[in-house]
């Protein structure tokens, strides 16, 4: 038998223990000896506390601000121009959905400073009282008018400003023309459903998000993008449980697939569609005929927020045109501030990614708030999952 | 100081965490799973037995973690137990330390990270790219439960080979030695002399992964591509997606009573192998 054994038996650990105890060793050999000394050194390093901090130059609006966001969705340049005019530190926490940033609100002591709401939600943050207006006197950079009423208007209720325009886009799906076979461009959901099922079975990925999976397949029938009709998501259910057996993954992270060829096609924001088109020409963006959603995000700030001074600072440096310029060519979804477009490339504003054709922009809806909190949508993505 | 007050004094951190972290949130889970969710999410109090009533939606996830829980479990026995074997038994000393670390070494990274690796391991470029070139097919590998238990394996082997090889390490090897002198060939000794000296840490082994396996979320979650869904995956859902805390709170109720009911059992047995155990360690 061995005399050495390196992770240290139990036996051995007391034989040490008393050696310690009595004096017979040093501390500093006891801790090497048994590894308690690297596993205080490694939960030292864990505790944030115990570590050396930079020292921020300390401007009047504190050393950090708390943003909670989405994937892909800010220059992080931008954030470190922040830090360095400011003296705060931007963290970013990253969400997957509406759902998940109202649930984190409701539960309180998020912590965040700035979230970004989408349109449909912002009705429900007011009615739980997590917002309040906004003291528009601290947000210099924001200039109502030259806002796009359309895409700036879910941010008034009552007539009360509580969220500003961050950017807006499109849900519809990316397609690799590439695995097409000589087949027509698909253009409508009806296509979309009907070549999960057919050709591209097995290639199809789908949203991990009730509203715009649950809406997709309520716009193959032809049926409101909102629905909540008892009967008409019976009709959506069915086309799901068909189909999914078909799809490739339930996923709001499509990116790596599409890009790596494991999947084919896949319901898809207008800024990934415009990020994967950048590296992949092959990969093409469709905004169903039948319509779908349009949505547009804001920013909002809780009121909860610890740091408030520092949370209107950063809208207000992310809503100055010549920073949300930047932020712009970064994300690849279009802005409504007039002021920012008529600073973009001409390239950008006649993408027709960012840019849908008119007919097909005036096909889509908007999500509506009972969209997202009615229980038996939630009820029919939970049985849609686990069928 | 009397001996009791003592006593009492060591053990109040103990006893105020696991009341503070374990008890009292406890209680709030049984509660809550007796009310209602309100009209935009979250929690209404109610006495109602509705959220008990409406189980059986989530059926599908019960049933997919009590048939894949089990199944990794048994698997990772199955590639763990000759591993340790081999570490304890048959490894030169100056091998078995380093081998012992590699097992260990995977625990430095995170398991999302690892998790992640997984996806293109398994994806179209990967295994079935390899297969494919090899002439044996191009089988869909990735968002199957076949991805899901290949992940499982991987992620909890070392907390099955550990226990185990600890308790054939401290097997004393006269046992054999006196076993092989009395005519038994070497299998039948490993059939009544090591497996049985062994049974804790496999005891251990399977308890660990097992508990862990029926809370999983991540693996499925990464490897399943949202088409393998086990409670784990549920409960997010209701508690981040639907926010029907109430209903989450039943289902969290009822996995927290499959788990008293599953592993009462497991142990029950265990006690039945481990007094035949007793038995031979007196010989």
């Amino acid at each position: 038998m061995t005399d050495k054994i390196d992770p240290i038996s139990r036996q051995k650990f007391m034989e040490e223990l008393r050696r310690y105890q009595k004096g017979s060793v040093t501390r500093r050999h006891f801790l090497g000896v048994t590894g308690l000394g690297v596993a205080s050194a490694v939960l030292g390093a864990a505790v944030p506390g115990l570590m050396p901090r930079p020292a921020f130059a300390q401007g009047s609006i504190g050393d950090k601000v708390v943003l909670a966001t989405w994937p892909n969705y800010h220059d992080p340049a931008n954030f470190e121009a922040f830090t360095a005019k400011t003296g705060a530190a931007v963290q970013v926490n990253v969400f997957g959905s509406n759902e998940e940033m109202l649930a984190k609100l409701q539960a309180g002591g998020s912590g965040w400073d700035v979230f970004e709401p989408t349109n449909y939600t912002i009705t429900t943050y007011v009615n739980q009282g997590i917002i309040d207006p906004l003291d528009m006197s601290k947000v210099p950079a924001y200039d109502a008018a030259s806002f796009d009423p359309r895409f700036a208007g879910p941010g008034t209720v009552d007539g009360k400003l509580y969220a500003l325009s961050k950017d807006w886009g499109t849900t519809g799906f990316a397609v690799n023309t590439k695995q097409l076979g000589g087949a027509a461009q698909p253009t409508s959901w009806k296509e979309f459903w009907d070549m999960t099922m057919g050709p591209f079975s097995g290639r199809t990925m789908v949203h991990d998000y009730q509203l715009t999976t649950i809406g997709n397949a309520l716009k193959y029938f032809g049926y409101s993008f909102n629905s909540i009709d008892p009967k008409e998501l019976a009709d959506a259910e069915k086309l799901l449980l068909s189909a999914k057996p078909h799809l490739f993954a339930i996923n709001s992270d499509y990116q790596p697939s599409m890009r790596s060829g494991d999947a084919w096609m896949t319901v898809c924001w207008t800024g990934d569609a415009t990020q994967m088109h950048r590296d992949l020409p092959e990969i093409v963006y469709v905004v169903a005929k039948e319509g779908g959603e349009i949505w547009s995000d804001f920013y909002a700030i809780p009121k909860s927020a610890p740091h408030l001074d520092a949370a209107y600072a950063l809208v207000d440096f992310l809503l100055t045109p010549e920073i949300n310029l930047k932020e712009a060519l970064f994300h690849g979804y279009p802005v409504a501030d007039a002021r920012v477009n008529a600073l973009l490339p001409a390239s950008v504003m006649n993408d027709p990614i960012l840019h849908p054709a008119a007919d097909l922009l005036s096909a889509l809806e908007f999500g509506a708030a009972a969209t997202l909190t009615d229980p038996n949508r939630a009820e029919l993505m939970a049985r849609f999952k686990s069928a | 100081m009397s001996k009791r007050l003592t006593t009492i004094l060591l053990l109040a951190p103990a006893g105020l965490w696991f009341g503070i972290m374990l008890v009292l949130p406890l209680c709030f889970v049984v509660v809550f799973s007796f009310g209602d969710r309100a009209a935009e999410g979250g929690y209404v109090p109610a006495l109602t037995l509705t959220q008990y009533a409406n189980l059986p939606a989530r059926w599908a996830a019960f049933r997919n973690t009590l048939t894949l829980a089990p199944l990794g479990t048994i698997l990772s026995l199955m590639i763990a137990y000759p591993l340790a074997y081999f570490l304890a038994m048959q490894a030169s000393a100056k091998w078995r330390t380093l081998l012992l670390i590699l097992v260990i070494v995977p625990f430095w990274t995170s398991i999302l990270i690892r998790s992640y690796a997984w996806i293109f391991i398994l994806g179209g470029q990967g295994v079935p790219a390899l297969l494919n070139w090899l002439g044996l097919g191009n089988p869909r590998l990735i968002n199957t439960p076949f991805a899901v238990l290949t992940g499982i394996v991987y992620g909890y082997l070392p907390l099955m080979v550990l226990p185990i090889y600890v308790s054939l390490e401290r097997l004393d090897k006269r046992l054999l030695e006196a076993s092989a002198d009395l005519g038994a060939p070497p299998f039948r000794s490993f059939l009544q002399v090591t497996l049985p000296l062994s049974l804790p840490g496999i005891a251990t082994g399977c308890m660990l992964v097992f508990i862990l396996l029926m809370g999983e979320y991540l693996i499925p979650s990464i490897l399943g591509g949202g088409k393998v869904f086990f409670i784990g995956n549920a409960l997010v859902d209701l508690f981040l997606q639907s926010r029907n805390w109430a209903f989450g709170a039943a289902v969290s109720v009822t996995l927290v009573l499959v788990m008293l009911v599953t592993v009462s059992l497991y142990m029950w047995l265990m006690r039945r192998l481990g007094g035949a155990r007793d038995d031979v360690s007196l010989i």
